[in-house]
């Protein structure tokens, strides 16, 4: 939207110095089946154009984490501030409406609609965005699919493709709306060292060519040692 | 297209099976619905033209008045009150303006005077008692359709024959009288007098065919031994039978007479109409309700089955409102398959019975398209399919994506 910045009396502003995301003293607490608090007083920030890591064994919140960060997850104390607006307590229509604006999503499960055409699934979140015309989303949807690598399977249906195809039309997908942010839940989870290469190779490039902000949650350290800065998460806390 | 119909489309033709079942369900629901009301129609229908061959949709006459007590006094507890009928002739006066009112008012169709006398039908030593009806034949034809029940005669052969006598075909058989033979007819007041007959009606209900003749409305004044001024009953029809109650009403403060509708003195059958209308309302809305239960299975199952894609297109930005509408529309689509082709079967079934032929008076099933009745099926069936998609809509619109992913 803007890159004003916006105070905030209460909690720390965030400034305009390439800061995209930040978070100041993020907890949560998980209820069922006893309370637990699974984040302590999380406060972070994220530059532009970072491909950043977040790893830590199981259980040690960076997946929670991330979805805070995502702004699908809206039950948690705290601040987070995305591109120098704040996103807590925002409503969820006015979340969507961001979230499809401004960040793209990889998930470990590639998670494509299987009806439709990959080219279609990469076309969805502009489609919804609807600030181009079907025509012009089409050819850009095209033409990140054809970044990728993937213009020959542009018209197949995501379903027959294999996973590590699959998950770089998640990547195009991510990309189509020229998003603030990437967010990754462990995009190469899934896939074997080929593909984990191919996805971070991508992750880089659209990093490092493209000015492009990534963060992943991954365990796996390849991938993390690769990446230009890493945060490690222990119990609910960052140690490093 | 906008994107939220477009995923709605791919749904529908991904489970084509899934949406014809449910659609076949809402046709056939749809179908029973509008032919089964068509159906009540057209019962009441027959039911109340049977009615209306006996009794016109309106009848003013003068009724009884009831003796009141002189005086109004709750301190003198040894007055004896006995209320009687007031002894007084029940005429109309001046029929003939009171027939002018009445036809002043705009949803008046016919208004005919009529005398009835209560008379015996004589034949040798024995006696049937009987009702001679005085009328005017052609304005009671319009009213009664008189002619549509003639067996034998000529009903119009009344017009130019004072001494006319068309009889129910039940007194035809007993007193074997046939077109031309003589009847010999002695009325409750003593008046004796032979008739000819004209012609033998048949009603096909034995009360009225074994005492009821029509005769000129002179003939039975003479019977009663009145003047041409003697009136003691005005019919009158109207454009629409089941206004009749509202038009009695605004008749009876007009004319200062009682009016009373075909409702008041047909309550029976006004009861049976009622009932025969709750009891197929009832299936059919059921019928239709269990259709739409079969919609509402069926989303709810493609709800589930895609509560990873619906995880996902919130994740990447459709909100609430945007799920909501891709079920609906699903649901909607599902709906309008169905009514589409619910309209047409129900078209065919009517058809189908309209051509069947039950025989009797009757002659081929009665049924019409009745419009309003398609109308409302569509309308309805519409309602319920949106109800039908509506809850598993609210449902994935509800979907925690956190919560999908988490597994």
């Amino acid at each position: 939207m803007n890159n004003d910045i916006i105070t905030n009396s209460t909690a720390s502003p965030p400034r305009d110095n390439g800061i995209i995301l930040s978070t100041t003293n993020i907890d949560k607490y998980f209820y069922d089946p006893i309370e637990f608090q699974v984040l302590k007083n999380v406060s972070f920030e994220v530059k532009k154009s970072e491909l950043l890591t977040i790893v830590g064994k199981s259980g040690s919140g960076k997946s929670t984490l991330l979805y805070i960060l995502s702004t699908m997850d809206t039950d948690y104390k705290g601040q987070l501030y995305i591109d120098g607006q704040i996103m807590t307590n925002l409503s969820i229509d006015q979340l969507a409406a961001i979230r499809n604006e401004k960040i793209g999503f990889v998930f470990q499960f590639h998670y494509l609609l299987a009806e439709f055409t990959c080219l279609k699934n990469v076309m969805i979140p502009a489609l919804r965005l609807g600030k181009l015309s079907e025509k012009e989303i089409e050819a850009k949807a095209y033409h990140r699919l054809e970044m990728l690598g993937l213009a020959d399977q542009a018209l197949k249906p995501a379903s027959k493709l294999s996973g590590g195809q699959q998950q770089r039309v998640a990547i195009a997908r991510a990309l189509i709306n020229d998003p603030l942010i990437i967010m990754g839940d462990e995009p190469t989870g899934n896939l074997d060292s080929k593909n984990t290469g191919i996805v971070f190779d991508t992750f880089r490039e659209l990093s490092h060519n493209y000015g492009q902000t990534i963060i992943a949650v991954t365990h796996d350290e390849d991938f993390a040692g690769k990446s230009d800065r890493i945060v490690e998460m222990k119990d609910g806390e960052i140690i490093s | 297209m906008n994107i939220n119909t477009d995923i709605a489309k791919t749904y529908i033709l991904a489970g084509k099976k899934q949406t014809a079942v449910a659609a076949l369900g809402v046709l056939l629901g749809m179908s029973i619905y509008i032919f089964m009301n068509c159906l009540i129609m057209a019962l009441d229908r027959s039911v109340t033209t049977n009615v209306f061959k006996n009794t016109s949709h309106i009848r003013v006459y003068n009724d009884d008045k009831i003796s009141k007590e002189l005086v109004k006094d709750d301190h003198s507890k040894y007055i004896i009150v006995n209320p009687k009928v007031v002894p007084r002739s029940n005429t109309i006066i001046d029929p003939q303006m009171v027939s002018a009112t009445i036809l002043k008012q705009k949803e008046v169709a016919v208004v005919t005077p009529q005398v009835n006398a209560p008379l015996f039908y004589n034949n040798g030593k024995s006696q049937i008692s009987g009702l001679a009806v005085g009328i005017k034949p052609s304005e009671a034809n319009i009213m009664y359709d008189i002619k549509s029940t003639m067996v034998d005669g000529d009903f119009e052969a009344l017009k130019t024959n004072p001494s006319g006598i068309v009889i129910g075909a039940g007194i035809s058989e007993k007193m074997n009288l046939s077109v031309g033979d003589n009847l010999n007819v002695t009325s409750a007041k003593g008046v004796n007098r032979t008739y000819k007959v004209m012609g033998i009606f048949k009603t096909n209900i034995s009360a009225l065919d074994k005492t009821k003749s029509y005769v000129n409305l002179a003939s039975a004044q003479q019977l009663q031994k009145e003047g041409a001024s003697y009136i003691t009953d005005i019919n009158v029809n109207i454009t629409n039978p089941d206004d009749a109650i509202k038009v009695s009403e605004v008749l009876a403060q007009l004319t200062g007479y009682k009016a009373e509708s075909w409702q008041e003195s047909s309550e029976s059958v006004v009861a049976a109409n009622k009932m025969r209308a709750i009891v197929m309302t009832l299936v059919s809305s059921l019928i239709l309700l269990v259709a739409g239960f079969g919609i509402y299975n069926i989303l709810n199952m493609t709800v589930s089955q895609k509560i990873n894609d619906i995880a996902i297109l919130k994740a990447i930005g459709f909100k609430g409102k945007d799920v909501v509408r891709i079920f609906i529309t699903q649901a909607l689509t599902i709906g309008a398959v169905g009514v589409i082709g619910g309209v047409f079967l129900a078209i065919i079934l009517v058809t189908i019975l309209r051509n069947t032929y039950v025989g009797g008076d009757i002659g081929y099933f009665p049924i019409n398209y009745e419009g309003r009745k398609f109308v409302q099926g569509v309308v309805f069936g519409l309602v319920i399919t949106f109800l039908a998609g509506y809850f598993p809509a609210k449902k994935a619109a509800r979907v925690d994506p956190v919560a999908i992913f988490r597994k």
